[in-house]
């Protein structure tokens, strides 16, 4: 026991693969291409299946994929826990802030209409930026979520 | 921007619930200037919703402009408002108070997100209150629920993490209750939207489905108020959460779930579909309601820790609540919404100077009471005063909200329920007089025999900080004030009383 608390890398023995191991180059490689998948559900989530949620999803996933391959300290010098926090408040901010915008723009809460001249491009406009909002929450949340489980100390 | 008030009201403490933690790390001190007037801004916004409310009648705002049913509704009538105001002024009192005593009881590096924790649990009770859909009654009972089993394990005892555990496994099953009946009726109508659910209704009652979505309702929403025997929740939750937390849950937390009974009961349901019913509901929820009056009392007259005391003697206070529900008449439901607002201020009260109590001395324990009201006298003058009124002596509001229960009773001719009153009101005024003899004619340890100089050493008055001391005594004088000027509350209940029962 005394040996695995020493290790200040919090990820269990094992798991860490490291550049050098042939899983480690692979899913190095795979990570900006899920964040692109992610990217891509998140903007395509306005008209078709997807949307801020799962696009979330994917982002946390990404980073989370990372954090599995190098360890809780790569991870943090990565994304510290600071911008992490800051993300997601900025998530939840981007949505209310744009029902607030609503209101200020002379319409109801989230009434995405009034956002530009014409409604129909108000309301494509409101709702990418909501996706965008969630899209951000939801990543920020499930890293934190995986950070917080993970970590080795009960500070 | 007066007509996006009733949106505003959650908007403006959500957004700031997440403000809140990037401006405590600029300055621990900001997060609480920020949530001090946000919560004053709710409870000034509550008071103009009031007045457009007096004045013009029922509020309706459509979220993002969609009609309702097809869109979300907030609603604003005199129960809202009623609920509303309670809600606001109480988490406003409790963020003064927080200052002093959450850097002493959590650690002052965890206040931001201790605020922010609390503004969301604000937006969420408000949310309840406000909105016109079932399913976002839901939703904003999960968000106030799971702020709150946070805000509960937050508390510096290792009980508090149990005690927040169990809350929410309680609070889980209540919700996922609700969640059920919810499902069912919208299975059944295909709408969500309350005022247009009560319209689909009435031709579905005979069905199976509505009854057991009603039968799940009552369950998760009895969970919910802590209604006696599935209140197991309750008591741990108020004694070890951090000591502003037990006033205001206490004072708001409880209540929502009883302003979602009413509106479940009487806006969604009707009592026309209790009359459909083959058994009385009415009858069960009195004879859950006498219990509940009883045990409660009964289980606070053998406390020994005075949180825990105020805690069981919230479980009897909730069956007057249910009591006046279970009446089905105006004059009932007058005396249960009272007994919300009244038992909120008495209740309030009374947990925030123990609170002063806990934030000075330590003291949890009814015995380690003695002769504080030498040392704290301001503190212990507003304990008592909400004692009095948890008793019901006259010109107090406990005694407010009996008479109308009482009144109630007697005019549907169940005077049987006058001596159950009378003998919880003689209960409370044992295990209070308890509280009362130990703070004000007994001295305290290890002064009994001790000589005139030592007295005058120990007895010096250390009160509590002011800005623990003003929101104490604030909620304490409105037990007197609303005593005194019953009839401003009681008007306000009386046409809410009318809505529901129109």
């Amino acid at each position: 026991m005394s040996k695995r608390t020493e290790q200040t890398d919090s990820v269990p023995e094992g798991f860490v693969v490291g550049q050098e191991n042939i899983i480690g180059r692979q899913m190095t490689l795979l990570i900006p291409f899920v964040q692109l998948f992610g990217l891509y559900v998140i903007a395509h989530g306005e008209l078709g299946p997807g949307g801020g949620f799962q696009g979330g999803v994917l982002l946390g996933v990404s980073i989370i994929l990372y954090v599995l391959l190098y360890g809780q300290e790569a991870g943090y010098s990565r994304l510290t826990q600071r911008t992490n926090d800051v993300l997601v408040s900025a998530g939840v901010f981007i949505y209310g802030g744009i029902g607030v915008l609503t209101i200020l723009l002379g319409g109801n809460y989230l009434q995405y209409g009034v956002l530009a001249a014409d409604p129909k491009l108000g309301n494509h406009l409101g709702i990418v930026g909501i996706e965008v909002g969630i899209g951000i929450a939801v990543a920020a949340v499930m890293i934190t979520l995986f950070n917080e489980t993970i970590r080795r100390d009960d500070a | 921007m007066i007509k996006h008030l009733p949106v505003l009201v959650i908007a403006i403490p959500l957004l700031a619930a997440i403000i809140i933690p990037i401006a405590g790390r600029i300055n621990r001190v900001l997060s609480w200037y920020i949530a001090t007037a946000v919560t004053f801004i709710c409870f000034i916004i509550s008071l103009s919703l009031l007045q457009t409310v007096l004045n013009e009648g029922r509020i309706s705002y459509w979220m993002g402009g969609w009609e309702p049913p097809f869109g979300i509704e907030y609603v604003v009538d005199h129960l809202t408002v009623f609920v509303l105001i309670i809600v606001s002024f109480m988490a406003f009192m409790g963020t003064v108070y927080a200052k002093k005593s959450i850097d002493n009881e959590i650690g002052p590096h965890r206040t931001p997100i201790f605020y922010a924790i609390y503004l969301l649990f604000v937006t969420g009770l408000m949310g309840i209150v406000m909105t016109g859909d079932i399913f976002n009654i839901y939703v904003f009972l999960e968000i106030t629920s799971i702020a709150g089993y946070t805000l509960i394990a937050v508390g510096k005892k290792r009980q508090s993490l149990v005690a927040g555990f169990n809350y929410l496994i309680m609070g889980t099953i209540g919700a996922t209750f609700i969640l059920l009946g919810i499902g069912y009726l919208y299975l059944m109508t295909g709408t969500l939207n309350i005022a247009d659910l009560a319209n689909r209704l009435p031709e579905l009652y005979q069905t199976s489905a509505v009854i057991t979505a009603f039968a799940i309702l009552a369950i998760g929403l009895s969970i919910k108020v802590a209604l006696f025997p599935v209140h197991i929740w309750l008591p741990n939750s108020y004694t070890f959460a951090p000591s502003v937390i037990s006033a205001v849950m206490a004072a708001t937390a409880t209540k929502v779930g009883a302003y979602a009974m009413y509106r479940i009961l009487f806006t969604v349901f009707t009592p026309a579909f209790f009359a459909s019913l083959g058994f009385q509901v009415a009858h069960v929820l009195l004879v859950m309601a006498v219990i509940a009056i009883l045990a409660g009392s009964i289980l606070a007259v053998s406390q020994k820790d005075i949180k825990k005391m105020l805690a069981y003697s919230s479980v009897g206070q909730i069956g007057y609540i249910v009591l006046g529900v279970s009446l089905m008449t105006v004059t009932g439901l007058m005396g249960s919404m009272l007994h919300l607002l009244n038992h909120a201020v008495m209740k309030g009260s009374l947990f925030l100077a123990v609170g002063a109590v806990v934030y000075r001395y330590g003291i949890t324990s009814i015995e380690g009471l003695r002769g504080m009201g030498k040392k704290m006298p301001v503190t212990m003058a507003a304990f008592t005063i909400a004692a009095l009124s948890m008793i019901g002596v006259p010109l107090t509001v406990g005694f407010v909200s009996k008479w109308y229960l009482a009144v109630a009773s007697i005019k549907v001719g169940m005077w049987y329920l006058i001596p159950v009153i009378m003998i919880s009101s003689l209960l409370t005024a044992v295990y209070f007089w308890r509280v009362i003899d130990n703070i004000w004619f007994k001295a305290a340890e290890g002064e009994e025999h001790g000589h005139g100089h030592a007295v005058s050493t120990g007895t010096k008055a250390v009160e509590a900080p002011l800005s623990m001391l003003v929101p104490t005594l604030t909620v304490a004088v409105l037990c007197i004030v609303f005593g005194v000027l019953a009839f401003a509350p009681a008007s306000l209940a009386e046409q809410a009383a009318m809505i529901l029962l129109k």
